[in-house]
């Protein structure tokens, strides 16, 4: 006789004590602990802060852990951690031109006020596996850190503002004092959307989507002739200003980077040609984000210089509605949930169908 | 099928005395910095056909679009007087009665079939649509229709169930006519009704378009660069250039008598052609 | 237990959000309610949940459920289906309220893709899960676009759809999801409820909140309120019919899951209201599949 399928809770336990047993592998193998997440897998760290929103090194190599090294799974835990999280202040707006540097390029002058940093990258590294490492070698020696090394940036002046002494790249006027910066998480997005709204979403999208997005653009598809103005990355102050005092207190640093593009402009009738701007900026050590982000956010400000729209990373609704990986893994993943009853409906359906097909000369409906 | 002249009646005197269908007056339209159309005026009345011609970039389409409320004219109106009797602002009009009056009253007839019609769903459910957009529930009706309107158009009562992607050019321009004219609208507008089509498939196109406009008494506003389609539908002509329009009058007028240098180059190139 | 032993319990809110979430769910379904059938966007939040696992839904429960209510969650007709034990258990833990898979007895149910057989009352909230709310989805890809048709009752190409079935099927070929006109005025997408339980919402007693977490909509079908599933007057909307009963409880009149029973094929079919089911057995009715 069929009995109809029970045991679902007891099948949630035995899946939930599989994974927390297969999370943890074998168990002669030290476990890792979360400094160790922090401090050696740190730029998966710098990823699930950036996407997760929540800048926090100790709460993202948990989730990193807990998610056995999946990093949209951990993206989504700190990202659910978050969403309960009470909002007790809103910072003043950071200064990156007062950023203790640790990196700063520019593609666009050979030299220039402060000079080229290279800091911690892998970009001239030559891609061999280093089987030292392997043997729990050091690698290469470390380099004990000059005090010079990490600059405070007042002698590094931005490359956008360089190129705006002299007129060539277009104004950004800052927002007023008192303007309201859009938040996506506490407001539904709307189209069409404001370029902070924008950037709020980019920020947390999908580093792998922004990329594949940003190297379309690069290949024809929406082309807007970046130049990596300047990146740069390092410690940036925070500061409240709470009310009871009036003026502001730091209440701590966090690592940065950011990427300025500046991206040709043929100019109008009326505006003389002259450069535009992308900008993209992420927690932590996460250059090629940074990157992806400055070029999408051009590409999404197509209308705005009046270009015409074209391509998928100019598509401002494409964009920032599939730009999440937390809302487009569970949907994707929602698949696997039963749909047994819209298949019955849809087997119920072609069976009728089938047969009045079959019927010949039978016309009545259902 | 009636003939060219007759289809062709010039407004009479009594019509003129009727209040004007639709009312175009200084419309303009800047796009940014560049001129689109400028200070376009003039009247059309039920039952007639106005033809605008000039080469690609002279603003006749800008200004189409400005008459047929798809585009907000920088400066000036539009005022359609409506089945109601009563004449309105176009573009003071909320948005849900200007859609209204362009899937009832109006249709609108694309260059590209393409623009024009469902390219994913039948024939049958293309000429369907505005009847069910103006509330027809009755699947035989909806179907009846749409097929009384394929043979009205010529073509074959057995693709009511093909999509329009299989249907020639020719054919897909006729399915788009049948798709703007199933409502009985009043006033149509054409964006180069003919353009893209080889000649053979024109002349048909135009036969069919003449015989409708006349059976329907329909009044229309044809925008195209080819003087034979005026020459052969519109009552009256207006010539444009560089956004302005240069020269208007009845059509035969201007086509045999042309005052303004530019609309002389246009009739003498197309007899030299 | 109290709001508060639950808050010492798990260190999360009652009911998971917080209060200013909730107050700020509450007022897009109170606008939904004011606007039956309308989408109200919502600052969708994430849940410990994935999206497009009933986040929308559980968003509802979280900032209506109180101390006092009885939670009844499906998913499929059933209360044992896992995601349903999951959710349940969610509330069980975050909210401390009494669960229960009868009916009759739950003041809130949250459900996947059903709606119960036996007839909702007033005193019950019935919280549907909704992946895709936007009816005209298919048909329109942009949510700008989509907005403003519902903004201009522009839906003939709602029609044309159906029209387009008609005439490459002979029949409307919408199983489940079909769309709805809720109140005379806007078109709604039931969810992806079987077209054999959209005639349950039509004046239904109950409040019906629909919950779309990833896509950050809430709509709403006050009690009371006309629902018409789209049709033509001469292919009027009809539902499922089975030819067999339910193998268990013998009901005829109840939406039925099929059963592959073994290799050669050999089904029965069973009701997909496990509850329902139960309650007839309980009163003693017997399928031919049972006892034997």
């Amino acid at each position: 006789m069929y009995v109809a399928v029970k045991g679902g809770e007891r099948a949630i336990d035995n899946a939930h004590r599989l994974l927390a047993e297969a999370r943890r592998g074998d168990s002669q193998t030290p476990e890792l602990s979360l400094a160790q997440i922090d401090q050696q897998l740190a730029l998966a760290v710098d990823r699930v802060m950036t996407e997760g929103s929540v800048y926090d090194r100790e709460l993202a190599a948990l989730a990193i852990k807990q998610a056995r090294g999946d990093l949209i799974e951990a993206i989504f835990l700190l990202r659910a951690y978050r969403t309960t999280l009470p909002r007790l202040a809103v910072s003043s707006p950071i200064d990156t031109g007062r950023m203790t540097v640790r990196r700063r390029i520019s593609a666009t002058f050979k030299d220039l006020p402060g000079g080229q940093v290279l800091g911690p990258t892998f970009d001239y590294t030559h891609r061999l596996l280093d089987f030292a490492l392997a043997a729990g070698g050091g690698g290469t020696e470390p380099v004990a850190t000059q005090p010079g090394d990490a600059a405070p940036a007042e002698g590094m002046p931005k490359v956008a503002s360089l190129l705006d002494a002299e007129g060539l790249i277009e104004q950004e006027a800052p927002d007023a004092e008192d303007a309201s910066v859009g938040d996506l998480t506490r407001e539904p997005l709307e189209f069409p959307a404001d370029r902070d709204l924008r950037l709020q979403n980019l920020a947390r999208g999908d580093e792998g989507f922004l990329l594949a997005l940003a190297y379309s653009t690069q290949r024809g598809f929406g082309r807007n002739h970046p130049f990596a103005g300047e990146i740069r990355m390092g410690e940036v102050e925070i500061e409240i200003v709470p009310p009871e005092l009036g003026f502001p207190v730091v209440i701590g640093e966090v690592t940065l980077t950011e990427c300025e593009m500046v991206n040709q402009f043929k100019g109008s009738k009326t505006e003389p040609p002259q450069f535009t701007r992308g900008y993209g900026l992420a927690c932590g050590e996460a250059e090629r984000k940074a990157m992806a982000m400055a070029l999408v956010d051009r590409s999404l400000r197509a209308e705005e210089l009046g270009e015409e729209a074209t391509a998928p990373a100019q598509d401002e609704e494409f964009v920032l509605m599939h730009s999440d990986n937390v809302e487009a893994s569970g949907f994707l993943q929602h698949l696997k949930l039963p749909h047994y009853v819209d298949f019955q409906a849809e087997l119920v359906m072609v069976r009728q169908m089938r047969a009045q097909a079959g019927a010949a000369g039978d016309t009545t409906d259902e | 099928m009636r003939t060219p002249e007759a289809a062709r009646v010039d407004p009479s005197p009594a019509t003129e005395t009727d209040p004007p269908l639709l009312t175009a007056d200084g419309v303009t339209r800047w796009y940014g910095h560049r001129l689109g159309c400028r200070d376009v005026a003039f009247m059309l009345w039920p039952g007639e056909v106005l033809g605008i011609v000039g080469e690609s970039g002279s603003g006749k389409t800008t200004l189409l679009d400005c008459l047929s409320g798809r585009l907000s004219p920088t400066a000036g109106h539009v005022v359609y007087r409506g089945e109601d009797g009563d004449a309105v602002d176009i573009f003071a009009l909320p948005e849900s009665r200007r859609r209204l009056l362009q899937r009832t009253e109006w249709g609108i007839v694309r260059q590209n079939p393409r623009d024009g019609l469902r390219m994913g769903v039948s024939a049958g459910a293309n000429i369907g649509e505005r009847l069910m957009a103006a509330g027809w529930r009755h699947y035989g009706d909806i179907r009846g229709s749409a097929d009384e309107w394929l043979q009205r158009v010529e073509i074959d009562g057995d693709r009511i169930d093909d999509r329009p992607v299989t249907f020639s050019g020719g054919m897909q321009q006729r399915l788009q006519i049948a798709r703007n004219l199933v409502t009985r609208p009043r006033l149509v507008f054409m964006d180069e009704p003919t353009g893209g089509l080889d000649v053979s498939v024109q002349a048909r196109l135009l036969d069919l378009l003449r015989g409708l406009v006349a059976e329907f008494g329909l009044a229309a506003v044809i925008v195209t660069h080819d003087l034979a389609v005026v020459r052969l539908l519109a009552h009256r002509l207006m010539v444009m250039q560089g956004g302005a329009v240069v020269e208007s009058g009845l059509t035969d007028q201007v086509l045999d008598d042309p005052q303004h240098p530019y609309t002389q180059l246009l009739v003498s190139s197309v007899l030299q052609a | 237990m109290s709001e508060a032993a639950a808050v010492q319990s798990t260190g999360y809110n009652f009911a998971y959000l917080d209060e200013q979430t909730k107050r700020m769910i509450r007022r897009a379904i109170l606008k939904a309610i004011a606007v039956p059938g309308y989408q109200v966007p919502f600052a969708s939040r994430e849940m410990p949940l994935p999206f497009g696992w009933g986040t929308g839904g559980i968003q509802v429960t979280a900032a209506i459920i109180g101390a006092d209510d009885r939670l009844k969650v499906i998913d499929q007709g059933a209360d044992d289906t896992t995601n349903a034990v999951s959710i349940r258990r969610f509330f069980a833990r975050t909210a401390g309220v009494a669960t229960t898979t009868r009916t009759t007895d739950a003041t809130l149910i949250q459900t996947r893709h059903r709606v119960p057989e036996t007839p909702l009352g007033p005193h019950q909230i019935l919280v549907y899960q909704v992946p895709i709310p936007e009816p005209l989805r298919w048909l329109e890809a942009r949510e700008a676009e989509t907005r403003r048709m519902h903004g201009l009752a522009d839906y003939g190409v709602m029609h044309v759809k159906l029209y387009e079935d008609i005439a490459q099927h002979g029949r409307i070929a919408t199983g489940y999801d079909y769309p709805v006109q809720v109140g005379q005025r806007y078109i709604m997408a039931p969810s992806p409820i079987p077209k054999f339980d959209n005639p349950k919402m039509d004046r239904c007693p109950a409040l019906q909140l629909f919950g779309a977490g990833r896509e950050k909509r809430i709509y709403a079908v006050p009690p009371h309120t006309p629902v018409k599933s789209l049709d033509f007057e001469d292919h009027p909307f009809s539902v499922e019919t089975w030819s067999k009963r339910c193998s268990l409880c013998g009901a005829g009149d109840s939406y039925l899951d099929e059963v592959i029973m073994d290799d050669t094929g050999r089904r029965m079919f069973v009701c997909s209201d496990t509850d329902y089911c139960a309650e007839r057995r309980a009163a003693g009715h017997r399928g031919e599949g049972d006892g034997a």
